[in-house]
C-alpha cells in the first residue's frame, strides 16, 4: 500500500492502540499535522508548551498503563520536550515522543530550527531513532512502541525529517517485529525463587519494600497474597504508593527521606528485606552503608542492571514482578509474625508521623486530609514537586494502584498540572486532583489554557505558602535560615484562573477549607482553590541529606494533635 | 595486572550511532575504560567491540549489564584472561641518527616487529602483540626519542570457549518474532 510517511505513522500508531496524543506543531511537523484530520480516531490535545505535552503523555501513561504519545516540532519544540522525556525515563514511564526534524538535505547545515535532538535525547531515552526514509517507518514505529511498553518501560523518541513525512513509500502494515538484541527476561530463575522462598519461610522480621515496578507489572494481587500468606508488613517507595492498599492492616506507609518514622524504623530492624520492583534510590536508602543493616536482601526487578547497583543483594531475582511473585507464592508457607507486626504497630502509635497539629491557620496537611475525606479516598492525586508533594503522599491514603501520580526520580517542578490533564483525559470517569505548590504550579501555569480548551475537569489545589517551600525548609534546617531566593511572589491565582475561564476560590482560614473542597467537587468542570497555607510549615519526618535512616527527625511536638490515625 | 584489567567483547548491530551510544554510556555512568576497539565481525551487520575496563575503579558487572541494556547491543561477554588471545597493533615513530639506527633495528628484530618506513631522522616501527610486549618495546625505544605513537587498543577472543558469535547466529536463525 502506497502512503506518505505521515500516513504511515498515523496508521501504525492506530494499530498500536493510540487514541490520544499531546503536542504543539511547528514548521517541521506541519506536514504531519496536516495529515491528522484523515484520522479522526486520533485525538490531538494542543498544549501550550512542549514540556506540558511530555508531562501530559506521562500522566496519561501512568493513569492508564498505556503508552503516552507526544509530538513537537524541530529545534526549540524538541528541546522543550527534553525535561518531560527525562522525567519519564527516570520513572520508567512508557512513552513515544515524535519530533519533526529539518528536511534531510538540510541536516547538519545548522538550518533554521535544526538541533541534533537524537544526540540530546540519547542518554534520557530507552532508545531513539532518526528516520532516514519513509519505508523504514512501519518497523520503527512498531519497535518504538514495543520497546516503550515492555521490559522496564521507558520513553522512546522518533525524530522524523520534514521531507520523510511527505515521502511516499510502498509498505505493509503492521510491520513484523523482529529484533535481534532486545528480549527482556520475564520469568525469574527457579533456583533463585526457591532460595528466596526458603529465606522468607525462615525469616523472623521480614519486610516487603514495594516500588513502582509492582504498579507497572500489575502485581497487586500477587503482592497481597505474599504479604498475607507469610504475614509480612509492607512499606513502599513514593512511586510504589497504591500498589498495596494503605488501609490494609499490614501496610506501614512510605519509607525514605520523608517516609513514615515507623516505616524507616522497620527498615532498620528487619532481618529480611524483600525489595520488589524498586531500585534503591538515594531518597529511599539515605546513607547506603547503614541501609537495612540487619537484613538479608531479596531483590526482584526486571532490569538486571539494577541488581547490585546501589545496594548489596543476597538473592537477586531478575524477572517481571507479577510472574516472579506468582511462582514465589507457590512455595510459601503460611506463617505468622505476630510479635513483629505488633512491634510495628507500637512504633506507629509512638511515632505517629501523620498527626496534624492544631492551628487556626490553614495547615497544608489539613488541606490534603480534607481532600481525602471529601473524595472518600477515591480520587487520583497528581502532584508537582516539593513540600506539597510529600504532604500529598503522607496525608492522603491510597488504596488503588496508580492513584498517586508524581515525579519521583527527576523531581520535576511543574509536572503536576500537565500530568493531571493527561491523567484526566486518560481516565475521564475518575476524579483527578492536582495538588500543587505555588512555585511548582507557576512553572507550567500556561496549561490552564489547555484545560479550558479541552474542557478537562481537573480540580486544582494550590498549597500556596509564598515560598519555594522545600528549599526554604532546607535553608531553615541546614543553612541557618538564610532564605536566599526562596520567598516567592505569586500572582492572584483566583484572578488568573478566572482569566482562563476556570472558576476559583481562595481559602484563607481553616473554616474555608471544607466548603472550598466541596464546591470543587460540586462543579462539573475544572476548579481551582488557592489555599493560603502556613508559610513556614515543614515536612516531617525528615532524614537529613547524607544521614542514615536512623537519624530521622520527627515533627517537634507543638500542640495537641487533632488527628489520630 | 591481568586481574585488574577486564576484557569485554560486545557484539553490536552495525547501525549509525551505535559507537556513540556505547561511548555516551561510559561517560555518563563514569565508567573508566582503558581502550575500546571496533571493527567487523564474521557476521554481516554485526560489529565487534573489544572493551578493556579498569576493574579497580569500575564495576565490570555494571559495565556489562548497562551495555546489554543498550538496544543495539546484541550480546556482551567477558573474556577470561586465562583463556584469552589478545593482540594490539602499534605504530611507533622513533628518532634515529646514523649511530643509533642499527641498535634500533636490533631491538625491533628481537621483538619480531617490523620497520615499515625509514627516513633520515626517524624510523617507523610496526609491532603486534599483547599490551605487555608493546609496553616493553616502548620502554626500550623511549631512550631514542619517540616522535609519534598510535595504538589500536586490545582486540581479543577466547582460545577454546564457544564463540559468542555462535549464540548470536542461533538467535538470528530463530529471531524472536512477536506477532500482535
Amino acid at each position: 500500500m502506497k502512503m506518505t510517511g505521515a500516513q504511515i505513522i498515523c496508521e501504525a500508531m492506530i494499530q498500536e492502540g493510540v487514541e490520544v496524543a499531546f503536542g504543539i506543531l511547528g514548521g517541521s511537523v506541519l506536514p504531519f499535522y496536516d495529515t491528522l484530520p484523515q484520522y479522526p480516531q486520533l485525538r490531538h490535545v494542543l498544549v501550550r508548551h512542549e514540556q506540558g505535552a511530555a508531562h501530559a503523555a506521562d500522566g496519561y501513561a501512568r493513569a492508564t498503563g498505556k503508552v503516552g504519545v507526544c509530538f513537537a516540532t524541530s529545534g526549540p519544540g524538541a528541546t522543550n520536550l527534553v525535561t518531560g522525556i527525562a522525567n519519564a525515563h527516570l520513572d520508567s514511564v512508557p512513552m513515544v515522543a515524535i519530533t519533526g526534524q529539518v528536511s534531510r538535505p538540510f541536516i547538519g547545515k545548522d538550518a533554521f530550527q535544526e538541533v541534533d535532538i537524537t544526540g540530546i535525547t540519547l542518554p534520557i531515552t530507552k532508545h531513539n531513532y532518526l528516520v532516514t526514509d519513509a519505508a523504514s517507518l512501519p518497523k520503527i514505529v512498531r519497535e518504538a512502541f514495543h520497546i516503550a511498553r515492555t521490559g522496564r518501560p521507558g520513553p522512546v523518541h522518533i525524530d522524523v525529517p520534514k521531507d520523510v513525512f511527505t515521502e511516499e513509500a510502498e509498505v505493509n502494515l503492521p510491520a513484523k517485529l523482529s529484533m535481534m538484541s532486545y528480549k527482556p527476561t520475564l520469568q525469574g530463575h527457579p533456583a533463585q525463587i526457591k532460595k528466596a522462598s526458603r529465606l522468607i519461610n525462615e525469616a523472623r522480621r521480614p519486610l516487603i519494600l514495594a516500588g513502582r515496578g509492582v504498579n507497572i507489572s500489575g502485581a497487586y494481587d500477587g503482592l497481597k497474597k505474599l504479604a498475607e500468606t507469610a504475614q509480612i508488613p509492607v512499606v513502599t517507595t513514593l512511586l510504589g504508593i497504591g500498589c498495596f492498599p494503605e488501609s490494609h492492616i499490614l501496610s506501614f506507609g512510605m519509607v525514605g527521606m520523608h517516609g513514615m518514622a515507623y516505616a524507616n524504623m522497620a527498615l532498620n530492624t528487619t532481618d529480611l528485606l524483600i525489595a520488589i520492583g524498586m531500585r534503591f534510590d538515594d531518597r529511599v536508602t539515605s546513607m547506603v552503608s547503614s541501609f537495612a543493616p540487619k537484613a538479608k536482601i531479596i531483590h526482584i526487578d526486571i532490569d538486571p542492571a539494577e541488581i547490585g547497583k546501589n545496594v548489596r543483594v543476597d538473592v537477586p531475582i531478575v524477572g517481571d514482578v507479577k510472574a516472579v511473585l506468582k511462582e514465589l507464592n507457590k512455595q510459601l508457607e503460611s506463617v505468622q509474625h505476630v510479635d513483629w507486626v505488633n512491634q510495628l504497630d507500637n512504633w506507629r502509635k509512638e511515632h505517629p508521623s501523620t498527626d496534624i497539629r492544631d492551628s487556626d491557620g490553614v495547615l497544608p496537611q489539613y488541606v490534603v486530609r480534607k481532600i481525602y475525606d471529601i473524595t472518600k479516598g477515591q480520587a487520583t492525586i497528581v502532584t508537582g514537586v516539593g513540600q506539597h508533594q510529600m504532604w500529598a503522599a503522607q496525608h492522603y491514603w491510597y488504596d488503588k494502584p496508580n492513584t498517586l501520580i508524581s515525579s519521583g526520580g527527576l523531581g520535576t517542578m511543574g509536572f503536576g498540572l500537565p500530568a493531571a490533564i493527561g491523567a484526566k483525559i486518560g481516565c475521564p470517569e475518575d476524579t483527578v486532583w492536582c495538588i500543587d505548590g505555588d512555585g511548582s504550579f507557576q512553572m507550567t501555569i500556561q496549561e490552564l489554557a489547555t484545560i479550558t480548551q479541552e474542557r478537562t475537569a481537573v480540580k486544582i489545589a494550590i498549597l500556596n505558602n509564598g515560598y519555594l517551600g522545600m528549599v526554604r525548609q532546607w535553608q531553615e534546617m541546614f543553612y541557618e535560615k538564610r532564605y536566599v531566593a526562596t520567598p516567592l511572589s505569586g500572582p492572584d491565582f483566583v484572578k488568573i484562573a478566572e482569566a482562563y475561564g476556570i472558576p476559583a476560590v481562595r481559602a484563607e482560614r481553616r473554616e474555608d477549607v471544607i466548603p472550598a473542597v466541596e464546591q470543587a467537587m460540586a462543579e462539573e468542570g475544572p476548579y481551582l482553590i488557592d489555599f493560603r497555607v502556613e508559610p513556614e510549615e515543614n515536612v516531617y519526618p525528615m532524614v537529613p541529606p547524607g544521614a542514615s535512616l536512623s537519624e530521622q527527625l520527627e515533627a517537634p511536638v507543638k500542640e495537641e494533635a487533632i488527628w489520630q490515625q | 595486572m591481568a586481574a585488574v584489567k577486564h576484557t569485554l567483547v560486545a557484539l553490536v548491530e552495525d547501525k549509525p550511532g551505535v559507537l556513540n551510544r556505547v561511548a555516551s554510556l561510559f561517560r555518563r555512568r563514569g565508567f573508566n575504560i582503558e581502550s575500546i576497539a571496533v571493527g567487523h565481525s564474521e557476521l554481516p551487520n554485526i560489529s565487534r567491540m573489544t572493551i578493556v575496563v579498569d576493574g579497580k575503579t569500575t564495576s565490570v558487572e555494571q559495565v556489562r549489564k548497562q551495555l546489554e541494556k543498550v538496544i543495539d547491543v546484541v550480546r556482551v561477554v567477558e573474556i577470561d584472561s586465562d583463556d584469552m588471545i589478545s593482540r594490539e597493533l602499534a605504530l611507533i615513530k622513533v628518532k634515529t641518527t646514523p649511530t643509533t639506527r642499527s641498535e634500533i633495528m636490533q631491538i625491533v628484530g628481537i621483538f619480531r616487529a617490523n620497520i615499515v618506513d625509514v627516513g633520515i631522522e626517524a624510523v617507523t616501527v610496526e609491532v603486534t602483540g599483547d599490551d605487555e610486549k608493546i609496553n616493553s618495546l616502548l620502554r626500550l625505544l623511549a631512550g631514542f626519542g619517540i616522535r609519534e605513537l598510535a595504538r589500536t587498543g586490545r582486540i581479543a577472543m577466547t582460545r577454546r570457549g564457544a564463540s559468542p558469535m555462535k549464540e548470536v547466529s542461533k538467535t538470528r536463525a530463530g529471531r524472536q518474532k512477536i506477532e500482535k
